[in-house]
């Protein structure tokens, strides 16, 4: 499968009116190529996500718990949009075992519960609420159609190379601070299989974090508070920015801003494009100097990205000399650089710990893109649309490729998704399951109140 | 707590860890004697009206720790430190007891010792405030020497992006987890960093001010339970009529009972109004003569007021029946608003006997369409209170001071302007409420004018 066979089936994203010369879209995701995915057991890492899940209550120390993995909730969605909830497993082997007999389009994981899901009716619960989420990740989910009103090359479910550096740029902003503002260290972020990013924050801190301290983290990140009904849906008040803006801008905003993005999205060369930008600035006067300049220049012998250069400059410039005419015009700049490239996450799927979200490596029924790790340390090198697909690995299988042996260690590894879950096991998985195992005898030890010495005579 | 009735104290087996200020967390182990039960409860409520006082003269946060400083001293203070301690933790229970008894007197007590609260602990010196939050089990840490400076600039652009313009980075911050301080995360009112949030000692107060006030919210509610389920009737005889008799000064007198200044008969009442009803009486009774009518807030609102004034029954019904059967006639008078009148002083139904609104309550209700209740210099809009101004008798230029006092919400402060204007003497006390400015009117004007002959 070539790379513009792949790009040419992305064009074609919508699964219901059938066209004559297009590739149906069973070609690239159903039912048989999931029978396969979840058949083989050296493609869906069962037991990486096993793992991960059960976060070092593997059962070969006194302090784990042995019922932890159980009392997780997932969900699947079949065939026909029939949904699943509270289903839980005893072990890796019995999750297989449900995969295997449904072939889920869709696994999303849930909380860890005070009881196994799949039991709550059994316990009675009399006033105090007995079936309760106990854990969950701190978790994020990102979408490029979030960002419709600022992007012109794509629209609703498209992605493509102009715009995916979008994600890329709130990975970056919102990794640096759960890592340096938030002290996080094991943060999985994934590929939801079209058009955005999952985070997956997993420290036993994060776990444990109430609805009301992950709806703070949440809005603490949230910047952008646009509806249809205002023009200025970034609104920095104050006199600088927070350190945690100042950072995100300085590092990673402002460059990519009057770089990559005047490049791929020219935000200034046309008349609609600008006047939309000139909304932003709360002054007619400032917005009538610029549209004066703008509309009656001939520039035809420069490029759209030159063009939009230009003009950024002379509206910063502008700016800077005027913006003490109004406390709404202090940190106009910054806000026009906010509105294009700040991330812009779903505040409902943070908030709350009992929000299911789809499981890694899982296949995206409209594309049939795995949704495999992204590295946030490298992320400026992924590429969606690179991402294999399910007809891409059933075609490697068939043709015997590269070996599928994933538990190798060999590092040429080559197989299509072998290097994806290698990456999930040595940056996330094994320091995560370190941690764990340390925290796990750690509070062993504290319960037990031993000492080494005490066992001497 | 044990109410004893002995003359012999028995010594207090309280043993109070450390802080200046108790949390009131629970409820002290102590014998008390029935007398120091109401004396300190009286003390206390002093100084809470204090700063109810305080707070309604709009005071700065500066001015009213102020203010509570010298409150403090004044009522509370005893030269033994432990005794000193007792009667504080002993006359806030006593309240307790008396406030938990109504939304409204809940309401009242919640704020003020809430706010009495917040000024004792901005008085306290860095160490008693640290151990003060100590106390409430708040993993809160100081910052200090050198990572305080490897902070410092950060923390002033915090400071810069909340709106000041040349930050003043406080001198104490203290470290606290993220998980800790959720409100000041969400509005990224503080520096983060590796898992820690840094909190400016001024944002200390209101998180430790507001673990207060929800802990002494839900103690009230306990309280009152236990009062009326068995406290009450258990003492009946004794602490009740005690604890019944001490919210009923609570805003100083409440002029349900009238004085002999205050007496005013049918045929005074019209000069009367023009030379010392408050502005808010003035207008309701001037409309009465105008409309024949005023809807019920009004109704209430002067009713109340001309009782407090020393209007009797009979001449208050009599004066509302000559104004309403101009519009009503006799018989619906009778039927519909003589009840009421009745109502309001007590001869009729719970025979509550009601009192005349205070200004706090007057400023804070809303009237509508076709209302003339309320507060004119909240209630009106400029151009109105110039004139109704106007017709009182102000200068020009007394007019401004007033409108400044206004334009900045300070409606209380604004009345006494008027009435130093009008009288032309200083009020000192400031007017709180309207029967005040009528008694401090009438004596004023009582000491100008010569006793007519008989």
């Amino acid at each position: 499968m070539t790379r513009e066979e792949i790009e040419s089936r992305e064009d074609e994203s919508m699964m219901d009116a059938p066209q004559i010369n297009k590739p149906k879209p069973e070609e690239f995701f159903n039912v048989n190529y999931l029978r396969i995915y979840y058949g083989k057991r050296t493609l869906f890492p069962y037991s990486d996500i096993h793992k991960w899940l059960s976060y070092g209550h593997d059962g070969k120390h006194p302090g784990c718990d042995e019922y932890y993995f159980g009392r997780r909730e997932f969900s699947f969605t079949l065939e026909n949009d029939v949904y699943l909830r509270y289903k839980s497993f005893k072990n890796a082997s019995s999750m297989e075992d449900a995969i295997r007999s449904h072939f889920p389009y869709k696994i999303d994981i849930g909380a860890v519960y005070s009881v196994d899901p799949d039991k709550r009716h059994a316990y009675s619960q009399t006033g105090s609420n007995v079936f309760t989420p106990v854990e969950r990740e701190l978790v994020f989910d990102i979408d490029i159609t979030d960002y419709d009103d600022v992007r012109y090359c794509c629209s609703g479910a498209d992605v493509c190379s102009k715009c995916w550096p979008l994600m890329t740029v709130a990975i970056k902003v919102i990794h640096t601070s759960l890592t340096e503002d938030f002290g996080f260290k094991h943060i999985l972020w994934v590929f939801s299989g079209r058009r955005g990013v999952h985070c997956w924050v997993c420290d036993p801190k994060a776990r444990r974090m109430t609805n009301e301290q992950r709806s703070a983290v949440a809005e603490y990140f949230r910047v952008y508070k646009g509806n249809e009904n205002n023009a200025r849906k970034v609104a920095l008040m104050g006199y600088s920015l927070h350190p945690f803006l100042a950072r995100s801008y300085v590092d990673y905003l402002k460059g990519f801003f009057e770089g990559e993005l005047q490049a791929t999205q020219s935000i200034f060369s046309t008349k609609d494009k600008y006047e939309k930008i000139l909304a932003m600035i709360s002054d007619e006067d400032i917005q009538s100097e610029l549209r004066g300049k703008w509309e009656n220049s001939a520039r035809s012998s420069l490029s759209e990205e030159a063009i939009s250069l230009v003009r950024w400059e002379q509206l910063k410039n502008t700016l800077q000399s005027k913006k003490h005419k109004a406390p709404t015009l202090r940190m106009c700049v910054e806000e026009i650089v906010f509105t294009f490239t700040y991330p812009r996450i779903d505040l409902e799927v943070s908030k709350q710990m009992n929000h299911l979200l789809k499981a890694p490596f899982c296949v995206h029924p409209k594309t049939g893109r795995v949704c495999v790790p992204i590295d946030p340390n490298n992320c400026d090198d992924f590429d969606p649309l690179a991402v294999p697909t399910l007809s891409q690995l059933i075609e490697e299988i068939n043709s015997g490729g590269s070996r599928m042996d994933v538990d190798d260690d060999d590092d040429s590894d080559t197989s299509l998704l072998g290097k994806s879950i290698k990456f999930f096991r040595s940056s996330f998985l094994e320091p995560l399951l370190k941690s764990c195992k340390e925290e796990i005898e750690s509070s062993y030890k504290t319960k037990i109140g031993k000492s080494k010495d005490s066992l001497s005579w | 707590m044990e109410v004893i009735r002995s003359q012999k104290r028995t010594p207090s087996n309280d043993t109070v860890s450390n802080p200046k200020i108790p949390l009131y967390l629970t409820a002290p182990q102590m014998e008390v004697r029935l007398e120091e039960f109401e004396l300190f409860a009286i003390d206390r409520l002093r100084v809470l009206k204090g700063v109810s006082d305080g707070l309604a003269r709009g005071r700065n946060p500066k001015e009213m720790d102020d203010l509570v400083d010298t409150l403090w001293k004044e009522h509370m203070r005893d030269p033994d430190a432990s005794v000193m301690l007792n009667k504080d933790i002993i006359s806030h229970f006593v309240l307790r007891l008396v406030y938990c008894r109504s939304d409204e007197l809940k309401k009242w007590f919640l704020s003020m010792e809430t706010a009495l609260f917040r000024h004792r602990f901005r008085l306290q010196n860095f160490e008693a405030q640290r151990a003060i939050v100590g106390e409430f089990g708040l993993p809160y840490k100081a910052v200090t020497g050198a990572e305080l400076e490897g902070l410092k600039e950060r923390l002033g652009q915090v400071v810069r992006s909340l709106g000041q313009i040349s930050p003043t980075v406080e001198a104490v911050y203290y470290k606290v987890p993220f998980e800790e301080v959720p409100d000041l995360v969400a509005s990224r009112r503080v520096l983060i960093q590796k898992g820690f949030a840094f909190v400016a000692g001024s944002q200390l107060v209101s998180l430790v001010v507001t673990q207060f006030r929800s802990h002494i919210s839900k103690a009230l509610i306990l309280t009152n339970r236990k009062w009326t389920t068995t406290i009450r009737e258990r003492e009946k005889d004794r602490l009740t009529p005690i604890v019944e008799a001490l919210s009923t000064s609570y805003l100083g007198p409440d002029y349900s009972q009238s004085t002999e200044y205050a007496e005013i008969s049918l045929k005074d009442i019209d000069q009367v109004a023009k030379s010392s009803f408050p502005l808010c009486m003035r207008h309701l009774f001037e409309k009465v003569r105008e409309d024949h009518h005023l809807k019920h807030g009004g109704r209430m609102q002067l009713g109340l007021f001309l009782k407090g004034v020393g209007l009797k029954l009979d001449d208050a019904l009599a004066f509302w029946r000559a104004e309403f059967t101009k519009k009503v006639g006799s018989e619906r008078f009778d039927k519909e608003y003589a009840y009421s009148i009745r109502h309001n002083y007590g001869k009729e139904g719970k025979r509550t006997d009601y009192t005349p609104y205070a200004c706090q309550k007057i400023i804070l209700s809303a009237p509508g369409a076709g209302d003339h209740h309320g507060c004119p210099y909240r209630h009106f809009s400029e151009d109105n209170l110039r004139a109704a101004l106007g017709r009182m008798g102000l200068s020009s230029r007394g007019m401004e001071g007033v409108m400044d006092q206004v334009r900045n919400k300070h409606y209380q402060l604004a009345c006494t302007m008027t009435f130093e204007a009008v009288y032309g003497t200083s009020c000192d006390a400031g007017i709180n409420h309207p029967n005040q400015y009528f008694e401090e009117s009438q004596k004023i004007l009582k000491s100008k004018t010569p006793p007519a002959p008989v």
